[in-house]
């Protein structure tokens, strides 16, 4: 490898710090809003800069909308959904790694097809199976919608985890007597943790941050907190620092979880790229 | 109990025909060694028999009933695979439980089989780690005893020692051999080395192509081998092969000689020649040597002091008893010429 000269390193860096900033500027200008008051937060940058502090949005924001509830909401709609979804493709990217048909990689892509619609072309009928099945504005429709959205890129991810598990190891399994549910159960699994790991903490997020269905097929007692920030754009107006507090009440958890999980997250995500 | 029988096993990949038809008996008890040259489908027919391939026609029979449609798990068969197919999660305590753990055997039984395999296998210290933090004849090691631990009825090896350094091979080749007369079960071991199948086996089947080429004990193929191929598949170096008035003298095609069948001199013999490449194996020496009147490169062995060297001319004389006489399709001719 080339030897990098101190100069070119620290331009590296400053590079580096200088795009990391513009990439978290809109979260860390939020994070600024919702310690304003409302006045200063429509200021021009510089007094929103220099006036005062205060917590009063964020004690507005929970006075008047129920946080745990959509927070209870968020946790139980993207654990749900992601968990029902991993019983689902685990097996389905199983069958396609280890034994694929000859459609298997035409099934593969048709799955993925399904992420390039656009989820508005399919609202009404979608909106009135779940008036028709009662399922509106329910805990238990949304973990089925977004299971269903986001299983195309589970199984995708899980697949490519599973082909690089040598396919000896699993015929062992069934040599020493596994069944077909013993060998994922007790060989496959453990084996692929690291991926089905990022899977897990990938989709978590994805399912936090859905917005549309929420929004949608929601009105207030299965709201996670995607509906609960939307309800701060409302016709009264737009109140930033009221936004800006419930914005940051919303990402925080996913963004702690991700600070926490980054390493995971980037081993899973470039798993197999790098040997 | 193991016997294994093929009957008419076909075995084609879409539209390539890997197997043409194979017939194959295999009693209780014997060492079994299919060889032949990479793609020549020997694996394929060891993965037949597991059950991890199916047949595109014919019949698997195991202890004479037949198996062709059972799933791997319930053959009662044991596999050694040529990466160790070790699962890296488990310790090797859990690795060799494996089996016992999904014949639902109880843990006092399964702790004390454990034991006793480790102790057989040298295994015992090694026991907590993982598969990682072993070495490569090691792992072989766990490979082998997660395969005899739960007592099947024939053992299937995979080119178990390819992925082992030459000395280490030889050592696990005994091992495998001394395990076999200990347990005295059936054992198909499938390779591409020779020497291996010549050591270990009780019976050899040589295939090439998917096809059967000659089934015999090591000695009888060494001293019959029925066509060119197995000739010169069997025995190391290979046996030279000379054609033209040379065979024509013996009525023959071709004639093939072994190396360890040719007596040289320095004055007179059947065929003259110059010394090439001299490699000293300390006990013995190889010779390569250029014949004058044949294109061909001839091995000969000789006494580690014979005196010849680089560009020597050389007279070399061939053992009348000891020649393999080929007719033009390669097949071997035995009725005296």
């Amino acid at each position: 490898m080339r030897a990098i000269s101190n100069n070119r390193k620290a331009l590296n860096t400053a590079i580096a710090l200088t795009l990391g900033l513009f990439m978290s500027f809109p979260i860390i200008w939020i994070l600024i809003l919702s310690f304003k008051s409302e006045l200063d937060a429509i200021g021009n940058p510089l007094q929103v800069l220099l006036s005062s502090w205060t917590l009063d949005s964020f004690s507005t924001v929970q006075g008047r909308s129920d946080y745990l509830k959509h927070f209870s909401n968020s946790v139980i709609i993207s654990l749900g959904s992601t968990f029902l979804a991993l019983l689902v493709a685990i097996p389905s990217a199983w069958a396609m790694a280890f034994v694929p048909g000859k459609q298997t990689k035409n099934i593969l892509m048709w799955m993925l097809s399904t992420k390039m619609l656009p989820p508005v072309g399919v609202l009404i009928p979608i909106y009135l199976l779940f008036r028709d099945y009662g399922l509106l504005d329910t805990r238990v429709g949304l973990v089925i919608i977004l299971t269903l959205i986001n299983l195309p890129i589970i199984i995708w991810m899980l697949y490519t985890y599973f082909k690089e598990i040598p396919v000896d190891i699993l015929e062992a399994a069934r040599m020493d007597g596994a069944g077909l549910k013993q060998e994922i159960l007790y060989v496959l699994t453990p084996m692929a943790i690291p991926g089905i790991a990022s899977t897990l903490i990938l989709n978590i997020i994805l399912a936090w941050n859905e917005a549309f269905w929420t929004i949608n097929l929601t009105a207030s007692n299965a709201a996670p907190l995607t509906a609960f920030i939307a309800s701060y754009s409302s016709p009264e107006g737009l109140f930033y620092a009221k936004l800006s507090a419930a914005s940051i009440m919303a990402i925080a958890p996913i963004l702690i979880m991700g600070w926490f999980s980054q390493k995971q997250l980037v081993r899973g995500l470039t798993f197999g790229a790098v040997k | 109990m193991g016997s294994i029988t093929l009957k008419n096993v076909t075995k084609s990949f879409d539209d390539v025909e890997v197997i043409p038809q194979v017939n194959i008996e295999i009693r209780d008890g014997e060492f079994v060694v299919f060889v032949g040259p990479s793609g020549c489908g020997k694996s394929t027919l060891l993965r037949i028999i597991a059950g991890l391939e199916d047949v595109t026609s014919g019949v698997v029979e195991i202890n004479n009933q037949d198996a062709t449609t059972l799933p791997p798990a319930d053959r009662s068969l044991a596999m050694v695979f040529q990466s160790y197919a070790l699962y890296p999660h488990m310790s090797v305590r859990k690795n060799i439980a494996f089996p016992l753990r999904m014949a639902k055997i109880d843990k006092v039984e399964q702790d004390k089989r454990i034991e006793t395999v480790a102790k057989v296998l040298n295994l015992t210290d090694y026991l907590e780690r993982r598969p990682a933090q072993l070495s490569g004849g090691q792992r072989q090691r766990v490979a082998i005893g997660r395969a005899i631990v739960r007592e099947p009825s024939a053992f299937l090896f995979d080119e178990p020692l390819s992925n082992l350094d030459a000395a280490l091979r030889v050592e696990m080749r005994l091992e495998i051999s001394e395990l076999h007369k200990k347990l005295g079960t059936t054992m198909i071991y499938v390779t591409h080395d020779q020497i291996e199948a010549m050591t270990m086996a009780d019976k050899i089947v040589v295939l090439q192509a998917g096809v059967i080429e000659q089934i015999g004990s090591p000695m009888e193929l060494y001293d019959k081998p029925c066509n060119k191929f197995v000739a010169g598949f069997i025995g190391s170096p290979k046996m030279n092969f000379l054609e033209g008035s040379e065979a024509d003298k013996y009525n023959a095609h071709t004639i093939g000689v072994r190396p360890e069948h040719i007596s040289i001199s320095k004055t007179k013999g059947q065929l003259v020649g110059t010394v090439g490449v001299v490699e000293h194996l300390g006990s013995d020496t190889y010779l390569h040597v250029s014949c004058e009147n044949s294109n061909e490169q001839m091995i000969v062995r000789a006494d580690a002091n014979n005196g010849f060297k680089y560009g020597d001319k050389i007279h070399l004389t061939l053992d009348i008893k000891n020649i393999h006489r080929f007719n033009n399709h390669g097949v071997c001719i035995y009725e005296t010429p």
